[in-house]
């Protein structure tokens, strides 16, 4: 049987996430579907058919997809899942926020943040914020899957895959998107970044924050992250959050800066590739994973880094 | 307006759990066990909606052992107006305790039902919309603010990139996050209050709901070690490392 992965999109292209989630899909066995289920969304079905490994992109376009609430986007997934073996998404707000939905709707369970497939119904996922690896089987007919992006590759384009519309589900009319605020970044996503400049509550001040680690993350190409200490007490919004309750980021270098290295906060970052602590204090606990740690003043240290890139 | 509040028993946040050697779970017993973090959040938001006047009443509820009575005692000691433990032994998945919770709420007819984002145990953030969607209402993920107009709720929500407001016809269900408010803490005489208040123990088994595990947990593992690095004299070494060690700048 086939594979549906739900593409996460903003009506113009394809989020990178949606990408690892098509990898991870190919690892099942089957042909790939891909569901683009928006408003005006042509633009990102043929960003969709150029994926790599998808045999087929299945859009769904109608205005009350345009804001893709859970609600009506689950209704439609519920209709089309019956003839799919599997049905992913990425764990992403989005795809967390919906796929549940789904599952209960089929009365099936769902598999949250896999990050290995060891077979159609055996798959690998963290519990306990990522201290402890769970492999579970699944007797479901449909498998609902949510996958940890950084945990598979992402998938190359290329491909000329068939476009085919379907019919859109009802509009259920019970949700309406009152707005959003976006953050403005010019640096690389969270998510997809070869190197994260994080930094914790050592820095102080938010001023101090974005003067020290803004020029270390530029002259590196780096995105900005930070511990929950520093957004709760407003050096960055939110979004910026690397941990259990932010974002999962695996780049190639992870440079934590005056981060004391709670368990949370290691859960979003211990699969990096490269860790560099600089704190302080030389018993805090980022260094027990560090590949090099740097013991020190980090307004002394991160500025002579800078300078030294 | 009656507010709903499920609760769950969880190991402490700050409780490292170490994989049993046999490989079939995590190491439980003797461990300190508390509310879940983001169930905590939920208690509190429902809290101060009623003390703003907006709720009438807030009851916990909690599905699980009956050890989870300490666990709706916290919530009562916040100041939930009374609990409910659905008690069952058996191992229960986010499914299982969706259509629990909707037998609960289908007696109790809440107006809204604001639960925790996710469990820290099985980090699995299912349950709340599972929920949403068994009981045909509307649903507000991952909410750091919540506003209750007449007949709707506005809801800011944490997604990836900043924050959006949804506005949602009542009945519905929240999921809180971490931002949404800091919990209070209970004090000694709201402890010693909340022993009185009304606490309904319900066995799962009357509500005449199917809680078969659908999953298998074939094994635990403990997640690979990162092998012990070093430190480094200064930055120069740190660069040098970097550069010509691990190749990553």
């Amino acid at each position: 049987m086939a594979i549906l992965v739900i593409a996460e999109h903003d009506n113009q292209s394809i989020k990178a996430a949606t990408l690892n989630t098509v990898t991870a899909a190919g690892k099942l066995g089957g042909d790939v579907h891909m569901l683009v289920a928006g408003a005006g969304c042509s633009a990102a079905a043929e960003a969709a058919a150029k994926v790599a490994g998808v045999a087929k992109v299945l859009v769904c376009d109608a205005p009350h997809y345009e804001t893709q609430t859970a609600e009506n986007v689950a209704e439609l997934v519920k209709g089309l899942a019956q003839g799919y073996s599997h049905v992913l998404a990425p764990a992403t707000s989005a795809g967390k926020n919906m796929l549940p939905r789904v599952a209960a709707l089929l009365d099936v369970a769902q598999i949250s943040d896999i990050v290995a497939v060891e077979a159609p119904d055996t798959f690998v996922r963290p519990i306990y914020a990522g201290n402890a690896l769970a492999t579970v089987k699944s007797a479901d007919a449909i498998k609902l899957i949510t996958v940890r992006t950084t945990a598979f590759d992402a998938a190359g384009d290329g491909n000329a895959a068939p476009v085919e519309a379907v019919a859109a589900g009802a509009d259920l009319g019970t949700t309406a998107l009152v707005g959003r605020e976006i953050t403005k970044s010019a640096r690389p996503e969270l998510g997809a970044a070869k190197i994260i400049v994080s930094g914790g509550r050592g820095l102080g001040s938010g001023d101090n924050y974005h003067q020290l680690l803004e020029p270390l993350a530029d002259k590196l190409g780096a995105a900005l992250g930070a511990s929950r200490a520093a957004v709760d007490a407003g050096y960055v919004p939110n979004d910026y959050q690397v941990g259990q309750t932010g974002k999962i980021v695996a780049p190639q270098l992870y440079i934590a800066i005056g981060i004391s290295g709670a368990i949370q906060h290691l859960a979003g970052m211990k699969d990096s590739k490269v860790i560099v602590a600089i704190n302080k204090d030389p018993e805090a606990p980022i260094f027990q994973v560090a590949d090099y740690g740097l013991v020190g003043d980090l307004f002394q240290v991160v500025p002579e880094l800078t300078g030294a890139v | 307006m009656k507010v709903l509040v499920p609760v769950k028993r969880v190991v402490d946040y700050n409780v490292k759990v170490r994989v049993k050697s046999d490989q079939s779970g995590v190491e439980l017993t003797g461990v300190k066990m508390s509310i879940n973090p983001f169930d905590e959040i939920a208690v509190e938001e429902a809290v101060r909606l009623r003390e703003a006047g907006v709720a009438t009443e807030v009851v916990a509820v909690s599905c699980g052992s009956g050890a989870s009575q300490e666990t709706l005692r916290s919530a009562l000691a916040m100041g939930a107006d009374r609990a409910i433990l659905v008690e069952t032994d058996a191992e229960l998945q986010p499914l299982a305790v969706a259509r629990l919770l909707q037998a609960v709420a289908g007696r109790e007819q809440p107006q809204m039902v604001i639960c925790g984002k996710q469990a820290i145990d099985d980090d699995a953030n299912q349950t709340g919309q599972m929920l949403a969607a068994l009981m045909g209402w509307p649903q507000a993920t991952f909410a750091s603010k919540v506003a209750v107009g007449e007949g709707v709720v506005a809801v800011t929500r944490e997604i990836d990139g900043g924050l959006e407001t949804l506005e949602l016809k009542l009945p519905a269900v929240v999921t809180a996050d971490l931002r949404l408010n800091e919990p209070r803490y209970a004090t000694l005489p709201n402890i010693m209050k909340a022993k009185k208040k009304p606490l309904e123990v319900l066995p799962a088994a009357e509500l005449g709901v199917d809680i078969t595990p659908r999953l298998r947990h074939v094994r635990h593992a403990e997640p690979a070690a990162r092998k012990g690095g070093i430190k480094v004299a200064d930055v120069a070494e740190l660069l040098n490392k970097l550069r010509n060690e691990a190749k990553v700048i």
